[in-house]
């Protein structure tokens, strides 16, 4: 079982207390009716599967039932940064150097 | 006493007999004494036969590895083991066992047939013998591989063992208490860490048990080990015995299953058989030790062959010699202890076969002065003896030749092809392995978890090693720990480190043709079909493994997979690291269901949420249902009704009367805050800017892919405030998706969103007489047709509770749902029920539920849609406020997929004989007479016999099912194609009137 750090609590715990929650970053477009049908099944559907380091969401939806984001290697299943929702997509070079 | 039995040596007390039987023989043991030790001292030692040949086996080990002793256990009804290896089950009083895997007795085995037919059983012949004829495979090859396939006999009675379950947080977890595993712990707790030591055995000690002879710091091993033990003890380090580690996971947990019982005579009360620990450890060490290798020669798997190290335990720590003259046959210097040990306990040994051409001089001369014969530089080409080992052919090997055969007599031969880390745990981190060439073995590599690996588990032989390395591991845990530790040095006399050699098959004159040379012997797989393997182009070692099934028994290859990947290896012409091991998984040893269980099972295996209206239901005699972890009363059937005829009488009752239902069940969210109208309308389909206060609204909510997920009625209290309710088993996710949107796509929305689900006792009253029922009952609110029509809410008292009601309908009939806080509704129950009996007030259940909102062509979110459903294909395109600018899933609407023609949509199908019910899920042709597979056009969803029509009724989704209302469609079933018509979902007062009372 995984530990997890709720960047909201600031406390490391069971995994038992998440729900994943996808992939992160991939933001619902301002106005859906201006979207071609090709950028909507995009936005619904298309996700990057990594094999490796994955930007996703985490829910600790048996705690503060925030949503917030994390940095998980989908390899070693090991997470390389939690943080909250709406703060920018951290670079991926700088945390793969600071591991 | 039993002849082979050692009075006053080992650990077992010579003082107490326990008896079991075997078979159904009776024999006695020593406490302390394992089921195969104990027959070992009888001189069995023919303890099962093998998987697939039949062939008679006896124990190779005397631990947790071992592949062939494998029984099953009883001790009363539901308490029957399979597959228990007789070298780990500790005796206790009146224990019965039984062997397996023969057809007839142990001795004269059936089965054996196969072993005489074994050319027609070559590697993978599953896949090549059962291919034809095709219509063998129903009546014939099935039937007769399920029998022959698995081992020993799964119990059929209910287990009526508790099992449990704990979690457990310690600075360090050290696993294995052999040498290095005491001495890590110890040196870990001095530092002050907090320390948990387990093992699988019922005594810690590890191969000093086995070893008394060692000296350590001046003291015989085991009085190191009882002053060990007792200093463990007085530092607070848990120290947890018969507990194996089977798992290691993500960030230093493991897994312990603890045994409590399996050992003891009688159970106490309550007491549960095993228990699961979930050790969360800071650090771990891993001290598990090695295990000794067979060798892989032609005869290799008789009872009597054994390894050389297993022997060594049941001499010390059982007080039982596996045999009078032995033979033993090496390519490490280890079996030579063993064969010391064995001649000063009055074992003749008949020679030392060592493979090696220039062994240690010591042990050499060792053996002359004990007048043992060593032939060096010699294999084994033959063994013989029907249900044990009578005899060995041995012969020299010069240059590759093999020499002149020589005969030798014994009644048991001893084998050691050297030692192999104990690696299944560090495997189960994805730790990398290291091939070392110098010592042929895999050993520790890279770390991925906050671990140590001490003592033979990274390939060091010798107790000075062992000691030291542990002691070493603790210091560096205890450091990482902040703690200040060192490692204190212990002086060993009478060590017996020892190096060997790594062998593939050993050297033979056979035919090949003729070599059965075993490497897994619980399979029966031998040297050759891994050939076989790779000449019919398995090239990975996995691959290989699943051909063969080497390594897939319940040993997991713990024998086996070094000896194999050798030989592969050598058959594929690589270097064994190219090869590479096969992948370890947890459990490490078999793991009873139970205790993965624990807990969760009958009443408790799940929580049962129970309404506050579940009580009454109960007394009443309802019948019940799990509605998601809801238990829901189902129907309430009187004076030995069946269902049938009890939900008739609720539907008629409600229908022409009043009925009450409770749906405290259903979810219920309160959507708070000035923005809450503005997310009502960005969420659900419909428009709610324009519902006023005291008015409510059924609601679509869609995914964001457009197709339905739940629904219900809405209310509006005020301008800032919706009740809004969900489908039963839809409310946790619904709240976590508006939470989801609320959250991170428009935190800007100022909204609350709360749970109130569980807060509110809901009670459904429908029927012509539902309002004079609960007229007399409501204070503040007038509920008359005129001041209060369907789809109205508000807030007053109701039985003298705060409530809030609703009008509404799920019946077609007027309806009331009455809200009040959930310690009220059972009272509020009763005094409905109370208000209703001169109107002959009848309580209803899901069931007649189904069928009024059925007869209706109101869809239940989950039956009548599954996930690709739109509202336009449920008929529900009224639902949507096309002129709001956005709301979840209104893009995907204009999909090109969704708005193409021809999608199913739902119906109502009115089968031509009423009498007649279709099944639900049952698919729906036009042809009937078409070729198969034929087009299947759509399914049925619902389906109810209907007392009010006295006829069956239907709903279905159909492709383009709107446009062919009055056709006719086929539902082929087993007993003959059905036909119906299809019609609009309106089958009971299609116009609404009722509603409108």
């Amino acid at each position: 079982m995984l530990l997890i750090h709720c960047p909201y609590c600031d406390e490391t715990l069971p995994e038992l207390e998440f729900a994943y929650a996808g992939e992160a970053h991939v933001i619902r477009p301002e106005d859906p009716s201006a979207m071609s049908d090709e950028e909507w099944r995009d936005f619904l559907f298309i996700r990057t599967n990594a094999r490796g380091p994955h930007f996703e969401r985490w829910r600790h939806v048996h705690g503060c039932a925030r949503f917030f984001n994390a940095v998980r290697d989908t390899v070693s299943d090991r997470f390389l940064l939690t943080y909250k929702a709406g703060e920018p997509r951290p670079d991926l070079a700088s945390l793969e150097a600071a591991q | 006493m039993s002849q082979f039995r050692i009075p006053g040596k080992g650990r077992v007390d010579h003082a107490e007999t326990v008896r079991f039987a075997f078979d159904g023989r009776e024999f006695t043991g020593l406490r302390g004494d394992t089921v195969a030790s104990a027959l070992l001292a009888h001189g069995v030692h023919l303890m099962g036969r093998s998987f697939k040949y039949h062939r008679p086996r006896g124990p190779v080990t005397a631990d947790s590895a071992e592949p062939n002793a494998l029984i099953g256990t009883s001790r009363g009804p539901g308490r029957f083991e399979p597959n228990t290896r007789a070298t780990v089950q500790e005796l206790r009083e009146g224990l019965m066992c039984e062997s397996q895997n023969r057809l007839g007795s142990l001795s004269f085995d059936l089965g054996a047939v196969n072993d005489a037919l074994h050319p027609l059983f070559p590697a993978g012949f599953y896949y090549k013998t059962f291919m034809w004829p095709r219509s063998f495979w129903d009546k014939l090859y099935e039937p007769v591989i399920r029998r022959a396939a698995g081992l020993g006999r799964a119990p059929s009675e209910v287990d009526p063992d508790r099992y449990a379950s704990r979690y457990l947080h310690t600075d360090l977890l050290v696993v294995g208490a052999g040498p290095s595993g005491l001495m890590a712990a110890l040196e870990a707790a001095r530092a002050g860490a907090r320390v948990t030591l387990v093992d699988e055995n019922p005594e810690m000690g590890g191969a000093l048990r086995s070893d008394p002879g060692i000296e350590i710091a001046g003291q015989p091993a085991w009085d190191w080990l009882d002053g060990a033990l007792a200093e463990l003890e007085s530092l607070g380090v848990r120290l947890m015995n018969r507990t194996t580690a089977i798992g290691y996971y993500h960030q230093n947990m493991v897994g312990l299953c603890e045994k409590l019982t399996d050992h003891l005579d009688t159970i106490p009360e309550n007491a549960p058989r095993e228990r699961m620990w979930r050790v969360r450890a800071t650090r771990v060490v891993l001290a598990q030790g090695a295990l000794e290798k067979p060798l892989v020669f032609h005869g290799n798997d008789r009872p009597g062959v054994m390894l050389a190290g297993a022997a060594q335990t049941y001499l010390h720590r059982y007080g039982v010699k596996v045999g009078d003259r032995a033979v033993i046959v090496t390519s490490h210097d280890s079996a030579y202890h063993a064969a010391f040990d064995l001649a000063e306990a009055g074992t003749k040994i008949v020679a030392i076969v060592d493979t090696r051409a220039t062994p240690e001089e010591d042990l050499r001369a060792e053996a002359r002065a004990r007048g043992i014969e060593v032939l060096t530089g010699h294999t084994v080409t033959d063994t013989k003896g029907r249900l044990r080992v009578a005899s060995v052919t041995v012969n020299p090997v010069e240059g590759g030749r093999i020499g002149a055969a020589r005969l030798l007599h014994c009644d048991c031969l001893l084998m050691s092809g050297g030692w192999t880390p104990s690696l299944h745990l560090f495997s189960h981190t994805k730790g990398s392995l290291q091939w070392d060439e110098e010592s042929r073995t895999f050993l520790p590599g890279r770390m991925t978890e906050d671990c140590h690996i001490a003592g033979a588990g990274r390939g060091l032989w010798g107790y000075g090693e062992a000691l030291a390395d542990g002691a070493k591991a603790g210091a560096e845990a205890a450091t990482a720990l902040g703690k200040k530790a060192g490692a204190t040095p212990l002086a060993v006399a009478h060590d017996r480190p020892g190096t060997g050699e790594s062998h593939k098959e050993l050297p033979t004159n056979r035919k090949s043709s003729r070599v059965r040379a075993f490497i897994d012997f619980q399979n029966d797989v031998t040297a050759k079909d891994i050939r076989l393997a790779v000449r019919e182009g398995m090239r990975s070692i996995e691959h290989v493994k699943r051909y063969t099934t080497n390594g897939m028994a319940t040993d997991q290859g713990k024998m086996s997979n070094i000896n194999g990947l050798m030989i592969a290896a050598d058959a594929v012409g690589k270097a064994p690291p190219e090869v590479g091991l096969t992948t370890f998984r947890p459990p490490y040893t078999p793991t009873t269901f139970g205790a993965f269980a624990g807990y969760h099972k009958g009443a408790t295996f799940e929580v049962t949420r129970r309404t506050p209206i579940d009580a009454w239901a109960e007394a009443n005699g309802a019948v019940f249902e799990p509605v998601s972890l809801w238990r829901r009363a189902w129907y309430f059937p009187q004076g030995g009704e069946d269902m049938e005829a009890a939900v008739a009488r609720e539907c008629l009752a409600t229908r022409a009367s009043v009925g009450i239902f409770d749906a405290s069940t259903l979810g219920k969210i309160e959507v708070a805050g000035p923005d809450a109208v503005e997310f009502m309308n960005r969420m659900y389909t419909n428009p709610w800017t324009k519902l006023a206060p005291g008015r409510c609204r059924y609601g679509v909510l869609l995914g964001e892919d457009g197709y339905i997920r739940d629904d219900g009625v809405i209310g509006r209290l005020g301008s800032d405030l919706f009740h809004v309710t969900t489908t039963t088993g839809g409310a946790a996710r619904v709240l976590n998706m508006m939470e989801d949107y609320l959250q991170t796509e428009w935190p800007d929305l100022d909204v609350w969103l709360t749970s109130t689900t569980e807060q509110w006792a809901t009670v459904a009253l429908n029927g012509p007489k539902a309002r004079e029922v609960l007229v007399g009952l409501v204070e503040g609110c007038d509920i008359s047709a005129e001041a209060f029509p369907h789809m109205s809410v508000a807030e007053c008292r109701v039985a003298g509770f705060p409530a809030r009601l609703f009008r509404l309908s799920f019946t077609g009939e007027l309806g009331f749902e009455i809200n009040v806080p959930a310690r009220h509704g059972l009272a509020l129950w009763e005094a409905l029920m109370q208000a209703g009996e001169p109107h002959g007030i009848t309580a209803y259940g899901t069931e007649t539920m189904h069928v009024l909102r059925t007869e209706k062509g109101f869809i239940i979110v989950g039956q009548d849609t599954d996930g690709t459903v739109t509202p336009e294909d449920a008929g529900l395109g009224w639902a949507i406020g096309k002129a709001k600018p956005d709301f979840v899933g209104k893009r995907s609407l204009a999909r090109p997929d969704l708005v193409a023609p021809g999608r199913k949509q739902l119906v109502g199908l009115l089968t031509e004989d009423g009498a007649v019910k279709l099944e639900e899920g049952a698919q729906i042709v036009l042809d009937p007479g078409q070729p198969k597979p034929m087009k299947m056009v759509g399914h049925v969803t619902s389906s109810y016999h209907s007392a009010t029509l006295g006829r069956s009724i239907a709903m279905a989704l159909i492709e383009g099912g709107r446009d062919r209302e009055g056709e006719t469609v086929h539902v082929p079933m087993p007993e003959g194609v059905v036909r119906a018509k299809i019609t609009s979902t309106a089958f009971y007062d299609p116009d609404g009137d009722r509603l409108k009372l």
